[in-house]
């Protein structure tokens, strides 16, 4: 199990040192210095075996955090572990920074204490921890019997994730449909690989413990009630419209049992900000742009190049924060651009043409023209055509995913699914979106 | 409030000024002073000298103080045993407190302090909290039993805490459940033969339901606890992974890891035809591509696992050759890792995609990652024939850009690619010759040398641009002066002509001026060679080379069953077994895939049957291994003498490049013997046999060399028997009878592992005096006794104690009681170990009962295995 854990400035200085198994000494703390932070060379692996010594590492801005063991532990989990350890003190502090960790060192001792014990992570849960390490000792003495059993309860038991008692005047639940898609290709037009990685993010402030249902328009879902004997008419209709999921992940909330054997998403909520599950599609993504390009080398020192975007949604959607980057080559000496919406700039240190526009409509088009001018160079080296890449942001879901209910149910409390305000928002962004030229 | 301010104090005189604020009456000043010396503790300051008086700070109802005092005592008490005494009674009274919290602070901290007089208080307190009514102290305490182990591990076993931590297997809280486990886990690691974690249908039922319950970390243990445990049957083994599987969903990727290492090693013993199985197979794909959009350092443990998955199991992930294509912002340990992988997956159907990306990576910027790119074009064009022209020919575009190190690692492998393809893309010669000035590399200078030499009738200027490395020829590295020596030579006896002063000249040089033994020693054979028999030197020097093979960097078969069977852990990220980095005795047993039993006769592993029935702890009943004690068969007309069990397939001819091994053991007057049957079912004649034994348990080792008397000419069968003894160095295997052999032919070096019946080990002077066997049988402890059944057997007595005497199992008394015969029997193992036996006999049924009791308690595992 884990022996130790460091967290050291970018100078290599400790802040914080907690040592958990004998086999780790004081050594350990400046070998890692000596070997990784102050490495003349790049680090070329997150694990580091220094003298029968594994290290792992992770950086945050410029705070190392390593983790030290001198056994086979479960390496996986040393960095999910130390992924989580972020994120709890995120949520205690904001900002993971020098200064932070300087101001809150007796804090994050107290929950080293709590979170890793012998080296075995324990409840990491910062809703959780956050009810009994306050940083107000005094206030922990005042606990009641019943608040005492009510956090060991809490912390030990099977919803980890959620405190008792929580209670909102209004009962609330946003939920954000995130998807980044992802392209690539060929100058024809012929997709050569796409998919699209998604995430259901949610923000619930509800009260008591509410049981909640989540349902997409999952195709094994819609299939499996197409088959309990829908009328044909619904069946083509949502037929077309659910998607194959290759794959997804859950939130530790979601009772993944029932999700293997019904496909059905159930689970207590934390409260606030959670990542409730991800997934990743490849069938029948709607792509939001089309790229068309068109370079033609003008003798040796000239080269013109035209690009046409289409917009592939519906006329009433409006895409944002559209950015098109052409590369150029190394020996470009001047660039005239011409192009009908938007702003287009040479950016000589990018090596390439930035085409922006701001909004654009589904349906529609748009293209820019320029004239490249080429110093002539001797080098034999062609000029190896980088692809044409994309950012926009649009207000739906490349992957086609809808939600299609989220019902809250709290038995013991009076509030039924039909008061709580609800908010589903879609975004799709680009990943690495790429036409080859 | 800024405590930032407490790293910075560095004036002298400061411990003074801090002794005079601990003992300052303000409460405040107190926490304030006790930070500033938890700051300096951190950055690594002595501040040990100040230990009484934090630890007068202990008593407070102040709970941050507390804490940060029981933070200074884990890091000093060591060093201040006498004084760590003080906190004693701290620690007890809170171990008493009505607030759980401050129980369980109290008994996780007392766990840390890492003193003799204090672990000895701690026992109570502990014993207490195992037993407390709270679940969060209970979980703590669970822990504590594995701190105190590690200081004191007598001690545990005498104040009975383990049978309590077992008990807590079946708490009602899954967090406790938990913990346990992985306590229970790492305590089992250090007493490898102990029967601690009891694994069997019903706890394994609880764990499976704890599963579902606990925290992500939890299930992390659980299922890294259930991956050591060995099912009965493939009925068990398919109904765990069902109740697995749904964990691949899990957000956490180590969970998502682990469950896989489950899945991997429990399919093994599913039948091959089970619908399930294949199901099995495609669920295990999505969950491995989704890890790959994890941060890139979990991503990194990903592909090294994905590495061993796919050399496993190919076929999981062959259609997802694209995600592991490189983005352009992998971190590098990222991107070195995926073009590994991709080079496994390619094959016939991807391979232009593939090619096409490797393109594109040769022209980046990391010159680690561009090598690499380049050497995998090569390995493409060996793996997969249909590209090898594409691929060379992108390796000729990669050289004429002329970058130094793309040239000399496209030299490298195209080297490699004249080996697999001889004579068909020698027209590239002339391309790389012109690149000779340019090479610098030790490595790419011995390939292009090593061109020359075997093309040399074809570069006419061969003899010049050999020359031309011989004037630097004490500056070059080893590996490129025997290249050069070996080249020399090989133009010589193409054109020995003109090249009579080239090949003296380098002779000189490599056996008078060279003081490198293995340079002058290959100078001096060619110079004999050269001036006796010159027809007799063409015929080594020129002769053909086999060759080479796709796979040179597939992992060890062994090597890789027991890196499975680590599948998440550090051992897979570092494709090493654990006892490689792993100090002490954890971590050093090896783990081993279950194999699946029955099922399909042709099941090709080569194991019999009985291979896998070993019981792994210390009274579980032996299900089976007797089965061929009484040779149901109908063997009885047989004539007495040692059983010898038929030749199993040791080493298929897929592995063996064409050699295959069928093998079995025998005793045959006193001397075990290796009994094999091997067949050439390659192309090409096979020689130089040799034969080397792993060490083993009872330190089997050959006699004698392998004797094949002939070269073993294509589609030829030969026996070959291999006297056996036992004076070889012991090792413990498991299963304990295992034995890994390594076979070498003139093509390469085979391994394999076999499995020898333990009645082979019995010696002939094993019957023991009744007087001794009724002494000694009393004299073994209860705990080396196991007992066990045999069913369906149609012996009488008196037939089977005549079939076991020809296996060197002596009936020594045979009583009749209650219509049960009971035969008393020894048996001594050749490493002077007895195991006596009971076989009661019920007249007229076909059950036999068996207890064994052995002198050593080690061995309490043997079944009494011995073929009739």
């Amino acid at each position: 199990m884990i022996g130790g854990l460091f967290i050291y400035n970018h100078k290599g200085e400790v802040l914080i040192s907690r040592v958990y198994r004998d086999d780790i000494g004081r050594n350990a703390v400046d070998a890692f210095r000596v070997n990784v932070i102050h490495a003349r060379q790049q680090v070329r692996s997150p694990v580091t075996n220094i003298a029968r010594t594994s290290f792992f590492h992770v950086k945050r801005s410029n705070i190392w955090l390593a983790a030290v063991t001198k056994q086979n532990v479960n390496a996986a989990m040393v960095f999910e572990f130390l992924y989580k350890m972020c994120d709890v003190m995120t949520a205690y502090f904001s900002k993971i920074s020098e200064e932070n960790i300087k101001n809150n060192f007796v804090l994050i001792y107290e929950l080293l204490d709590e979170i890793l014990d012998f080296g075995y992570p324990q409840n990491s849960e910062s809703g959780a921890l956050k009810t009994f390490i306050t940083q107000q000792g005094i206030k922990s003495q005042h606990h009641s019997k019943d608040e005492q059993s009510q956090i060991t309860s809490q912390v030990t038991g099977q919803i980890g994730w959620r405190r008792e008692g929580i209670k909102y005047r209004r009962n609330e639940l946003f939920l954000d449909v995130l998807e980044s898609v992802n392209l690539l290709m060929s100058p024809q037009g012929q997709v050569l690989s796409a998919h699209v990685s998604g995430r259901v993010v949610m923000k619930s402030y509800l009260s008591g413990m509410p049981e909640c249902k989540f349902g997409m328009n999952d195709k094994i879902v819609i299939d499996k009630q197409q088959g309990k004997g829908a009328t044909s008419d619904d069946s083509a209709k949502s037929g077309k419209q659910s998607i194959a999921i290759d794959d997804c992940t859950f939130h530790q909330c979601v009772r993944l049992s029932k999700f293997d054997s019904e496909r059905s998403i159930s689970f207590i909520p934390p409260d606030g900000d959670y990542e409730l599950m991800r997934y990743r599609t490849t069938k029948d993504i709607i792509l939001p742009f089309r790229v068309i390009p068109l370079v033609r080398e003008v003798g040796r020192t000239k080269l013109e190049v035209k690009v046409v975007i289409k917009s592939n949604f519906k006329a009433s959607l409006l895409a944002q924060k559209i950015e098109v980057r052409i590369p150029t080559p190394l020996n470009t000496s001047g660039v005239q651009v011409i192009c009908m919406k938007g702003k287009a700039k040479y950016k000589a240190s990018d090596n390439a043409i930035v085409w922006k526009i701001k909004r654009m409509a589904g349906m529609k088009e748009s293209q820019i023209s320029a004239e490249i001018e080429l110093l002539p160079t001797n080098e034999k080296k062609k000029w190896t055509r980088p692809p044409i890449s994309m950012n926009f942001e649009v207000p739906f879901a490349p992957s086609g995913l809808k939600v299609r209910y989220l019902k809250v149910f709290e038995s013991k409390l009076n509030y039924s699914d039909h008061d709580v305000i609800k908010w589903v928002r879609y975004i799709g962004r680009s990943g690495i979106y790429e036409t080859r030229c | 409030m800024t405590d930032s301010k407490y790293f910075t104090t560095t004036k002298k005189g400061e411990i003074f000024e801090l002794k005079a604020e601990l003992n300052s009456d303000k409460k405040e000043k107190k926490k304030e002073a006790v930070k500033k010396v938890i700051a300096s503790m951190t950055v690594g300051k002595d501040v040990s000298a100040l230990f009484p008086d934090v630890v007068n700070c202990m008593q407070t109802d102040n709970l941050e103080l507390k804490k940060l005092v029981y933070l200074y005592l884990m890091n000093y008490a060591k060093s201040q045993p006498d004084m760590a005494i003080m906190a004693v009674n701290t620690f007890v009274k809170d171990c008493e407190d009505p607030n759980p919290l401050i129980r369980a602070l109290a008994v996780r901290t007392m766990g840390c302090i890492r003193v003799d007089k204090i672990t000895e208080y701690l026992c109570e307190p502990l014993r207490k909290c195992l037993k407390d009514e709270d679940p969060y102290v209970r979980k703590t305490a669970a822990v504590c039993v594995a701190k105190l182990h590690d200081i004191n591990a007598q001690l545990v076993e005498d104040q009975g805490f383990l049978d309590t931590l077992k008990d807590l297997i079946s708490d009602s809280n899954p967090m406790v459940v938990a913990n346990a486990v992985a306590a229970l886990s790492e305590i089992a690691e250090s007493h490898p033969n102990s029967n601690l974690l009891d694994l069997n249908p019903q706890s394994i039922n609880k764990l499976l339901t704890a599963l579902n319950e606990c925290t992500e970390w939890g299930q992390i243990f659980i299922l890294d606890c259930l991956a050591n445990y060995t099912p009965r049957d493939d009925r068990e083994s398919q109904s765990i992974c069902e109740r697995v599987t749904p964990r691949l969903s899990h957000a956490n990727s180590a969970v998502v890891l682990s469950a896989v290492k489950v899945l991997m090693k429990f399919m093994e013993m599913l039948p091959k035809d089970l619908d399930y199985y294949g199901t099995l197979l495609k669920k295990l794909a999505p969950p491995l591509v989704t890890l790959l959009s994890a941060e890139p350092e979990l991503q990194y443990v990903a592909l090294r696992n994905i590495n061993l998955i796919v050399q496993k199991r190919p076929e999981i992930l062959k259609h997802e050759m694209k995600v592991f294509f490189v983005k352009y912002n992998d971190p590098i340990y990222v991107k070195l890792e995926k073009l590994d992988i991709m080079i496994r997956l390619a094959s016939q159907a991807n391979i232009a995609q593939v090619l096409a990306e490797l393109k594109e990576y040769a022209t980046e910027v990391d010159v680690d990652f561009v090598r690499k790119a380049v050497r995998a074009i090569g390995r493409c064009a060996i793996k997969v024939e249909q590209s090898a022209e594409r691929c060379v020919s992108t390796l000729l575009d990669l050289i004429q850009t002329k970058v130094n190190y793309v040239v000399q690692e496209a030299i490298v492998v195209i080297k490699d690619i004249f080996r697999k393809y001889p004579n068909k893309y020698e027209s590239v010669i002339a391309t790389l010759c012109e690149n000779l000035d340019s090479l610098d590399e030790p490595e790419a200078r011995a390939a292009m040398i090593w061109i020359v030499g075997e093309y040399a009738e074809r570069i006419d200027n061969a003899d010049e641009l050999l020359e031309s490395f011989l004037e630097g020829f004490h500056d070059e590295s080893t590996q490129v002066q025997l290249q050069l020596l070996t080249a020399i030579v090989k133009l010589f006896l193409k054109k020995p002509t003109e090249t009579q002063e080239l090949v003296q000249q380098v002779l000189s040089l490599a056996t008078q001026d060279s003081d490198n033994p293995d340079l002058r020693d290959r100078g001096y054979i060619y110079w004999r060679l050269l001036s006796t028999d010159p027809v007799a030197a063409k015929e080594v020097v020129l002769a053909e080379k086999p060759l080479i093979s796709e796979e040179t960097d597939l992992i060890e078969p062994t090597l890789l069953e027991e890196l499975i069977c680590h599948i998440g852990t550090l051992a897979s990220v570092y494709h090493k077994p654990p006892s490689a980095f792993v100090e002490g005795s954890r971590g050093v047993q090896h783990k081993r895939i279950p194999i699946h039993i029955g099922g399909s006769p042709s099941m090709g592993s080569g194991f019999g049957a009985p291979a896998a029935v070993m019981p792994s702890s210390l009274n579980a009943p032996v299900g089976g291994g007797l089965g061929d004690l009484f040779d149901l068969g109908g063997g009885v007309g047989m004539p007495m003498g040692t059983f010898v069990p038929p030749k199993t397939l040791w080493l298929p001819a897929m592995k063996g490049k064409g050699l295959e091994i069928m093998g079995t053991f025998a005793r045959r007057a006193g001397v075990i013997q290796m009994e094999m049957t091997l067949t050439n079912k390659a192309m090409s004649v096979m020689t130089d046999f040799a034969i080397q034994f792993n060490r083993n348990s009872f330190g089997l080792a050959p006699a004698g060399p392998l004797q094949v008397p002939t070269p073993l000419s294509p589609n030829q069968t030969i026996d070959v028997s291999l006297p056996l003894n036992n004076g070889g160095p012991v090792m413990k295997m498991e299963p304990l009878n295992n034995l890994q052999v390594a076979v070498k032919n003139n093509i390469d070096v085979f391994y394999f592992s076999c499995q020898y019946p333990i009645s082979m080990l019995f010696v002939e002077d094993g019957k023991m005096d009744r007087q001794v066997f009724l002494a000694t049988w009393k004299d073994i402890p209860n705990e080396n006794e196991a007992q066990f059944q045999i069913n369906d057997c149609h012996l009488n007595s008196d037939a089977a104690s005549n079939k076991l005497q020809g296996s060197n199992v002596f009936t020594i008394a045979k009583r009749t009681v209650e219509g049960q015969d009971m035969l008393y029997q020894s048996m001594k193992l050749t490493n002077g170990i007895c195991v006596l036996t009971e076989l009661r006999v019920q007249t007229g049924s076909p059950t036999y009962t068996v207890s064994d009791r052995h002198t050593h308690a080690l061995w309490v595992m043997i079944p009494a295995r011995a073929g009739v």
